[in-house]
């Protein structure tokens, strides 16, 4: 087989490829994102404990969040589309410039609100969202995901096991200052309304949510102290 | 699943081929026999649903990758074989991986992180270079299917075992009675980190020398 051979066979093998992979991502693509969508509803419903399959995402979402906001580093309100917010591409700017989504919503007469939190994990980002009642310190629920964590181990901080342990925990004390949820190896106290367990064998995850939480709620403290004084 | 095909189709289904379906679970066990592919029992096995997903997507991969290189084997300029198994390998996976996130997003969000664990699977390079290349597709697909089934029964037991014993749970549903627990039982925290995967390999293999003597080296 001649060198021309080979390289006629290599350049037509690499166009034959290129074609039917991006053919197969351009086609595929619209189903993925609607995919995306419908996952992302699933999961800010989750932070104030609404179940909902990917179907029926859509619908209850509508129902319960009735107003999404975008706003700036001093709580002050802005335009925008909250939930087309990259979180990923937030925190690669500057805090002052940063944006963030807030997500209200109506459950049975109560308003929570949803905010949404990205950090690092051990292998990949991870993400979440951590709903709050009114009085801005009392957790609904949470929800977290996360790109490549090991299963079984990192991974677990997506399973309900994890997550509803945060149901009723507390991000101010009674004094009203800033005390995040810790994530604590071997256990948290019982009556901790500030720690929840962490994962074994996943301890780098487990560290890296509660600096996701502490960091991420930290940004939403002003628009925090300002729906408390209002 | 081998035995099913069996009775439908039997014309093509020779005893030497029904042996290239059947050597590679037992006696020609890719991770068992020949320890390769080991890289991904290690890491994905701590769950058993895991362990399903990877072996069925490593089943279609080696089927359709087999054949693929089975039906351009005449063409493949030698020199630049392995560049062409690795294309047609790394294009199947992808595909397989856009296709699922379109139509079963929740299995492929379980599968996520072990698609770059297929391209770089040495089980499925290994079948293309010494089998494919040199067959015909019908047997080159069903040494592709046996060999994928013979690394996916070898996941799925450390699977079980590793699910079973380090958490307590099968397929994320809890098996070990709470009774259990109550007097003093514990799930056994080694079992979930990859170097208990190995220890479990290693029973596997042991059980199959003692089972069958021909496999032992004796040099």
């Amino acid at each position: 087989m001649t060198n021309r051979y080979v390289f006629l066979y290599a350049s037509a093998m690499v166009i034959i490829v290129a074609l039917v992979l991006s053919g197969a991502a351009t086609l595929l693509r619209p189903r993925q994102e609607r995919n995306m969508r419908m996952e992302k509803m699933q999961n800010i419903l989750a932070a104030i404990d609404i179940s909902a399959t990917r179907g029926e995402a859509e619908e209850l979402f509508a129902r319960y969040v009735t107003t999404a906001k975008v706003i700036d580093h001093r709580g002050e309100e802005v335009v925008g589309d909250a939930f087309e917010i990259d979180m990923q591409e937030e925190n690669r700017k500057d805090p002052q410039q940063r944006q963030l989504p807030v997500f209200i919503a109506d459950v049975d007469g109560e308003t929570l609100y949803i905010v949404s939190l990205r950090g690092a994990g051990l292998w990949g980002p991870i993400w979440g969202y951590v709903g709050l009642k009114s009085d801005m310190a009392t957790i609904v629920s949470a929800n977290f995901d996360h790109a490549s964590e090991t299963p079984g181990l990192g991974a677990e901080i997506s399973e309900s096991d994890f997550e509803e342990q945060f149901s009723g925990k507390r991000i101010f004390d009674e004094d009203g200052s800033f005390r995040p949820v810790r994530v604590v190896k071997g256990g948290a106290p019982p009556d901790d309304p500030h720690a929840v367990d962490a994962i074994s064998g996943g301890t780098i995850t487990s560290n890296g949510v509660q600096n996701m939480i502490r960091e991420g709620l930290e940004a939403y403290k002003p628009y925090f102290e300002k729906i408390k004084s209002s | 699943m081998s035995e099913n095909m069996d009775n439908n189709k039997e014309s093509l289904f020779s005893l030497k081929n029904r042996k290239l379906l059947s050597n590679p679970l037992s006696k020609e066990n890719p991770i068992s026999v020949q320890v390769l592919g080991i890289c991904s029992v290690l890491a994905i096995t701590v769950q058993l649903r895991a362990s399903i997903v990877m072996a069925i997507s490593v089943i279609a991969v080696m089927g359709f990758a087999n054949v693929i290189i089975s039906l351009l084997r005449k063409t493949i300029p030698p020199r630049i074989r392995i560049i062409v198994q690795l294309t047609v390998i790394a294009s199947l996976v992808i595909l397989v991986d856009q296709i699922l996130k379109a139509y079963v997003y929740d299995v492929s969000r379980q599968l996520s992180v072990f698609v770059g664990l297929i391209i770089t699977n040495c089980i499925i390079m290994g079948r293309l270079e010494a089998f494919a290349l040199y067959n015909k597709p019908w047997p080159s697909f069903l040494d592709g299917i046996g060999n994928a089934a013979g690394y996916g029964w070898v996941l799925l037991t450390v699977g079980f075992f590793r699910e079973l014993l380090g958490s307590g749970t099968l397929m994320g549903y809890q098996v070990i009675p709470d009774a259990l627990y109550e007097v003093g039982y514990e799930n056994n925290g080694f079992m979930i980190l990859p170097p208990m995967a190995l220890i479990t390999v290693g029973v596997i293999i042991w059980v199959q020398r003692h089972r069958d003597r021909e496999l032992i080296d004796v040099s």
